[in-house]
């Protein structure tokens, strides 16, 4: 068919079904496939795979040692019946990630908007002041400092002084405290790309429309924010969900470093730390893999239940 | 309805006295929450010993020196294994898989946001789930594989991996959406280029923030990645690692380990200084449609 007819009106193509033309783009565009090849093979190799290979060990019993024995659905009966430990897990992780995402994800987008009417050079600066916490590396560490355990500690020197307290609080080790000074740390620490986008996002927003907006009678920036600004943004409100929930269930490293492993009476023992105490000290990998099989599950579902909801925003 | 005020032709948004307090005020509020703790992490790498413990403590240094720092220099000349050797692993780590990450990624971008093939969406969806995910969850199932590749305690563990990290990916491959335009790569076909060429001629050049952008989420994360399961070998091991030991050296050492976490904190700060408006201007388009 030449390319004149072809553009002159669409025609059901009957010389071909519907496999034979998709084999025809595919050889067509088969400089895409070698493109992309590279990156997918790796990407396979390192995230399909073990995603898929966790699934098939965790209805083992593997250690790295024997050869692993098919046990079926044993781990998870024994997680979730037979391990208390995992249930304190489970719920510091809920709770954790239930006060940490939504707070994150709140904060991020309220500071992005409270600067987006600011000079471009001083938000440049505001920026950084809060972007900065998210990407230096072990400085959070200064909370054990300002929170430490003795009179030196900055917050215990002042409320001895003050005379709240009588004695030294050890925070970090501490059953009451620990938890939510980890939250106090995530959050400090969650200005991250979801934040950058956020700035983004908001700087992207057509100002026309908020001046079509004024004229439809919008008379403060709330309304605004409501009828024009959330609903131009909500491609970035969904990128930063998902960043913001992923980042929230994913929080042992800097608990560890805060407050040792084990924590206090298990006060901040999170499913990460589970499956790294049955993977790296006790070798029962198989178990180890039902846990992070169950924490996978946890996270899409709550990434997908999540974007869902955004997405119906304003619909 | 509420009168419409304008200024040079323009509309004047109506922003109300109490609101840019209120708004102010958050502000202030919040950025002192994420400020101080910075602000303390320099002033405690600047305390001379005495201050470090002092009671009641100081806030802010009084004299400040750069002991701290001296002290963590002559720490890393006493280490068993050089410390250029954990600076060296670090920055050669950070640059080879920087530059295969920004390699394999704008390829295959570049593929999936300009070439349509079948079952382009349908990967790239796959590609973009697992940013719902924690890299935890694949931790144990990477380690086997690793092995199985023979790949544990070398440098490729932790190389190879970041060649394939998913964020570069997606930033770079929603940029493409955006700032390269199909008119210009359909004319550019008809002249007869190759698609490899155009790739590199003319899409590449159009998307010079999302590169920097790539380049400097990949870096981030090598820079900062610690101490590594993959990794045995003392000689192999990290800047980031080998400063973490010093840091949990007990107190004799918490002047020094503060200054270890601010040098460890300059690069990356400074990295995004310089390059904040490029990042920003990425994200512009980092925005999740469908």
């Amino acid at each position: 068919m030449s390319a004149k007819t072809a553009a002159k009106k669409a025609v059901a193509r009957k010389d071909m079904t519907m496999l034979q033309w998709t084999w025809k783009e595919m050889k067509r565009n088969r400089v895409g496939y070698a493109m992309v090849a590279p990156f997918m093979l790796l990407f396979t190799l390192f995230t399909v795979l073990p995603v898929v290979l966790s699934i098939v060990i965790s209805f083992t019993d593997f250690n790295l040692l024997q050869w692993p024995e098919i046990v079926w659905f044993k781990n998870y009966e024994r997680m979730f019946l037979d391990d208390d430990l995992f249930m304190t897990a489970c719920e510091n992780t809920f709770v954790f990630a239930i006060i940490v995402g939504p707070v994150s994800y709140i904060m991020s987008f309220m500071v992005a908007w409270f600067i987006n009417d600011l000079s471009p050079r001083i938000r440049a600066v505001v920026t950084l002041i809060f972007y900065a916490p998210s990407i230096s590396g072990q400085v959070y560490t200064i909370w054990a400092t300002l929170f430490s355990g003795d009179s030196y500690g900055w917050v215990n020197a002042w409320l001895l002084k003050l005379g709240i307290i009588n004695k030294e609080i050890i925070f970090f080790q501490n059953e009451k405290w620990v938890m939510p000074l980890c939250i106090v740390v995530a959050l400090w620490m969650s200005l991250g790309t979801a934040f950058l986008s956020f700035i983004a996002g908001l700087q992207g927003v057509d100002r026309s429309l908020y001046e079509a907006g004024a004229v439809d009678g919008l008379r403060n920036r709330w309304q605004e924010l409501w009828y024009v600004t959330l609903p131009s943004m909500k491609p970035q409100l969904m990128f930063g969900a998902i960043l913001s929930i992923t980042s929230a269930f994913g929080f042992g490293d800097v608990v560890t470093a805060l407050c040792g492993y084990p924590s206090v009476e298990y006060k901040a023992h999170t499913i990460m730390h589970h499956l790294n105490d049955y993977y790296g000290m006790r070798f029962e990998v198989g178990y180890a893999s039902a846990i992070a099989v169950v924490l996978f599950v946890i996270m899409i579902g709550a990434n997908m239940l999540v974007t869902k909801m955004i997405s119906k925003v304003g619909q | 309805m509420a009168r419409l005020r304008t200024r040079k032709h323009k509309v004047v948004l109506n922003r109300s006295a109490g609101g840019d307090f209120g708004i102010t005020f958050m502000l202030v509020l919040l950025g002192a929450f994420m400020f101080l703790p910075m602000i303390y992490a320099i002033c405690q790498s600047l305390k001379p010993l005495d201050e470090l413990f002092m009671f009641p403590p100081r806030f802010i240094v009084r004299k400040p020196t750069l002991d701290n720092y001296r002290d963590l220099f002559s720490l890393m000349d006493t280490s068993w294994v050089p410390f250029s050797r954990y600076i060296f692993n670090t920055v050669f780590i950070s640059i080879v898989g920087t530059t295969g990450n920004l390699f394999f990624s704008s390829l295959a971008a570049y593929s999936f946001a300009k070439i349509r093939f079948p079952g382009a969406k349908g990967m790239f969806k796959l590609v973009r789930t697992s940013l719902m995910f924690h890299s935890t969850v694949t931790a144990i199932t990477n380690f086997i594989i690793m092995s199985f590749l023979g790949m544990v305690d070398t440098y490729w563990a932790i190389i190879v991996p970041a060649f394939c990290t998913t964020m570069g990916l997606y930033l770079m491959k929603q940029f493409m959406d955006s700032a390269v335009t199909d008119a210009v790569l359909e004319s550019a076909r008809l002249d007869g280029a190759k698609e490899l060429r155009i790739f590199w001629q003319i899409a590449m050049p159009m998307v010079k923030p999302a590169w920097l952008t790539l380049i400097i989420y990949s870096f981030q994360g090598l820079w900062n990645a610690g101490s590594s399961i993959y990794i045995h070998s003392e000689q192999l091991k990290s800047f980031n690692y080998a400063i973490g030991q010093i840091l949990a050296g007990g107190i004799k050492r918490s002047g020094a380990g503060a200054a270890s976490t601010i040098i460890m904190m300059m690069v990356p700060l400074l990295v995004f200084v310089v390059s904040q408006s490029n990042i920003i201007e990425t994200m512009g388009s980092s925005g999740m449609k469908d």
